[in-house]
């Protein structure tokens, strides 16, 4: 148990008539880890969870709990409890009988039942409101039953399916901690899914990042983050300018393309592509906001762009300058805010410089939309 | 201008709308408590209650009320039962086939009851004499007829009702508590049929109503188990007694009674939920505080005032005796009768007289006394009834009823003057 169970996804293929929802996934899981799926909306990520609880069946592969194949194994009979998008909480029934239904189900008497709602409404910070109604309790107070619900059965594995996209913003940062608190004191398997980066980053161990269906990475959030397996990963996470163009040559670990607007430009192949990418390919070319710096003017070289400053805005802890980028695209470079003073530069041309390591080269393909 | 007309109309609308449904029932209710034989409101002779004795004395009327209360039960227990599950498949079925399924279990409330309970009867002989029982087998009782019979086209008024509720049931709450371990009969029984009391409780005092006014279904499959309807009826055919008002009378304070007692709950629901939501946390794990029964619950109130009101009647009722005002009456109308009488036989020997004379004058003409217009069709113009009305006791022969009776022109009941003596 202190090693947690372990969901292994192999060969996962799960198809809707001619749709493929999912197609091809194999993930491993370790017990204990806090495991998150990211994608967009509608990529198929409720559905690989709803295959790992038993809601559907795999069209083809396997899905493992613990090392056990789950063909055939109704989701009352799983080691898993699902807390669903919409919640789902019972609005018949008071928080602690909510909290409380697994016993029920098992037969224990309510005074056991009484006393174990009590615990885990001390847990998620809720006393004293056993007796309440979910629908008299708040957004995030629905929440913390919905979740208190789910550990009162007990589970290996916890799956969460977007269960903070309802909650305003203050109240989603506050519960990001306290789940990430929960589950190291429960010690189980929770696999979180989420289309906000942020909180995939900010709770994770480990991070599949999902588009239509196809698992592009799956790695721990820094490595998503700097070193993204794919163009969609690499504009999904976090924000992202984006260069195209043809590769001219190949260095070793780096390579340099040859862009229309900004010439040639140095980067580092991002380790899953190394060796993989030839010359003349095509490639995309990322490199983060707060990688630039400003560099004096009229520098150039292979890692220096050179564009007019379209507008430039405060945003406290940061400084953000656009220019014009390629492709009607906007580049982006945030400066910190370190008390220096910022002159603006609208209307002007302006040279940024990058370090070749904090920029990374993909192969050409699909971004995620913005 | 215009608008105070507009207003005025709507008011006078209003009253004939209310006037229009509720006229019949009100005069209906009144004549149950007039001592008159035949029911009507003017003229008023006693109040009596003599009439709901009379009608917890009818054993037909009692024993169509027990069967209906028997066929009335059954049909709510099968159509809600049917009705739930052809809700739960129309919710659950392919969306292809939604609609013609749905057409087909709404077709028994379109077709005539007269042709479900003949296509009952006819199907469930044959069934029964393929299975080769004779005529006394429950397939052929009446009362098992009739429950399957109302039952075609009950459950699928259940099955709209609940269907409505059904379609605002998140599956979610199933499969959480599949999730959280249940079994699928445990997940129906703890989560989906809560959620569906109320639609249940809604479409099994529908199938219970429905079933108790049928007439015409019922009346091709109740074999030896008539019910009320079929009772009143056939009693009706013979003549109609303000015992029947008397029912009817019940019937609608019954109605009246379960309607505000309904609204009553239902406001009190309401007025308790708006005070949880408005309780802060620690009243709330103290002591809920709800509100008195009677606050801004107009219904509640009206509830009480009904109950009182029933309490008093009830209790006048036994106590209350009208036989002195019956004598009074009876003695008026003995009265007036004779009073005629002697007007008559006045009339007659002024008559006889003025012949007399005109026979002195013209010699032996024929003895015969012309009849007084007002008693056309009797032999016997002394008849005191005919005159001051119809009360049981002076009458044994036929008469007429008054002409705002006219529906049911010689229905007079001969039993319903003898059983009160
Ligand atoms: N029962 C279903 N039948 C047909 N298509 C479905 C079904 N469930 C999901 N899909 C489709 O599968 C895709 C992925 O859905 P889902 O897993 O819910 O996405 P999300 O990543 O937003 O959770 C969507 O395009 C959705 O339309
Ligand atoms: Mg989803």
């Amino acid at each position: 148990m202190s090693a947690g169970v372990g969901v292994d996804l192999e060969n996962l293929w799960i198809r809707f008539g001619d749709f493929v929802a999912v197609r091809d996934a194999n993930v491993n899981i370790n017990g204990g880890d806090f495991f998150s799926f990211l994608g967009p909306s509608g990529c198929g990520k409720t559905t690989i969870l709803r295959a790992v609880s038993g809601f559907l069946d795999p069209s083809e592969g396997r899905v493992l709990i613990g090392g056990n194949d789950m063909r055939g194994i109704g989701p009352n009979k799983r080691p898993t409890a699902l807390i669903f998008q919409n919640l789902a909480l019972f609005p018949l029934m008071k928080v602690w009988e909510n909290i409380t239904f697994s016993m029920e189900i098992k037969g224990a008497s309510a005074s056991q039942r009484r006393k174990r709602a009590d615990e885990l409404l001390d847990m998620i910070a809720l006393p004293g409101q056993g007796d309440k109604l979910p629908s008299e309790l708040s957004g995030g107070q629905r929440q913390r039953v919905a979740i208190a619900r789910a550990l009162c059965a007990e589970p290996d594995v916890l799956l969460l399916d977007e269960p903070l996209s309802a909650l305003d913003l203050k109240l989603r940062q506050h519960m990001r901690t306290e789940l990430r608190e929960i589950q190291q004191r429960v010690g189980i398997t929770f696999i979180y899914i989420t289309h906000d980066q942020g909180e995939a980053l900010t709770m994770s161990d480990n991070i599949a990042v999902m588009r239509a269906g196809v698992i592009d990475q799956i790695a721990d959030g820094k490595t998503i983050y700097n070193d993204p397996n794919t163009a969609f990963a690499a504009s999904f996470v976090g924000e992202n300018n984006v260069f195209r163009g043809k590769i001219k040559q190949v260095m070793g670990n780096e390579a340099m393309i040859a862009t229309n607007r900004s010439g040639d430009l140095v980067a580092r192949i991002s380790t899953a592509n190394q060796g993989k990418l030839q010359e003349g390919d095509d490639a995309m070319l990322f490199i983060r906001p707060e990688a630039f710096s400003i560099a004096a003017d009229g520098a150039t070289g292979d890692h220096f762009v050179t564009a007019r400053v379209t507008h430039e805005e405060f945003e406290g802890n940061v400084y953000n300058i656009f220019t014009e980028g390629e492709g009607g695209k906007e580049i982006k470079v945030s400066l910190p805010n370190l008390g220096q003073s910022f002159e603006d530069h609208t209307g002007q041309n302006i040279t940024l410089e990058y370090e070749t390591r904090n920029a990374v080269l993909v192969p050409a393909g699909e971004l995620a939309a913005e | 201008m215009n608008n105070s007309f507009l207003r005025v109309s709507i008011w006078v609308y209003l009253v004939i709308f209310f006037l229009y449904l509720l006229g019949p029932l009100v005069i209906m209710s009144v004549t149950a408590f007039n001592s008159s034989a035949f029911p009507r409101m003017t003229p008023w002779e006693c109040l009596t209650f003599q009439w709901f004795g009379e009608l917890f004395q009818d054993q037909r009327i009692l024993n169509g009320i027990k069967n209906s209360l028997i066929i009335g039960a059954g049909t709510v227990v099968l159509s809600v039962a049917m009705g739930l599950a052809g809700a739960l498949m129309l919710t659950q079925i392919w969306p292809k086939l939604r609609a013609t399924y749905y057409t087909i279990i709404i077709a028994p409330i379109l077709i005539p009851g007269v042709v479900l309970g003949i296509s009952t009867l006819v199907f469930w002989d044959r069934i029964n004499r393929m299975l080769g029982l004779g005529a006394d087998s429950v397939l052929s009782n009446g009362i098992f007829l009739t429950v399957i019979g109302q039952s075609t086209f009950i459950a699928s008024y259940c099955m709209l009702v609940l269907v409505a509720r059904l379609q605002r049931y998140d599956v979610a709450l199933t499969e959480a508590a599949l999730d959280l371990g249940a079994t699928h009969a445990q997940a129906f029984r703890k989560i989906l049929l809560p959620f569906m009391r109320p639609a249940i409780a809604s479409a099994a005092v529908l199938a219970f109503l429905a079933s108790f006014e049928n007439y015409n279904t019922t009346t091709f499959t109740f074999g030896e188990y008539p019910t009320l309807t079929i009772e009143l009826a056939q009693k009706v055919r013979y003549g109609i007694t303000p015992a029947i008002s008397a029912l009817a009378f019940i019937i609608v304070a019954l109605t009246v009674f379960f309607a505000l007692l309904n609204e009553a709950k239902l406001k009190r629901q309401e007025l308790v939920a708006a005070a949880r939501k408005k309780a802060t946390v620690e009243e709330l794990a103290g002591k809920i505080k709800l509100p008195s029964f009677f606050a801004g619950n107009m219904a509640a109130v009206l509830l009480v005032v009904f109950a009182v009101a029933t309490i008093t009647v009830v209790g006048t009722a036994t106590a209350y005796n009208p036989g002195q005002c019956i004598a009074n009456v009876k003695e008026q109308k003995r009265l007036e009768a004779e009073q005629r009488i002697q007007e008559l036989r006045k009339q007659r020997e002024e008559q006889r007289k003025k012949r007399e004379a005109e026979e002195a004058q013209q010699g032996g003409a024929q003895q015969s006394a012309p009849k007084p217009s007002n008693n056309s069709g009797f032999g016997n113009v002394f008849a005191p009834n005919t005159l001051g009305g119809d009360t049981e006791e002076e009458s044994s022969e036929p008469e007429t009823p008054p002409s705002n009776n006219g529906g049911f022109g010689g229905a007079f009941d001969p039993n319903s003057l003898q059983t009160d003596q």
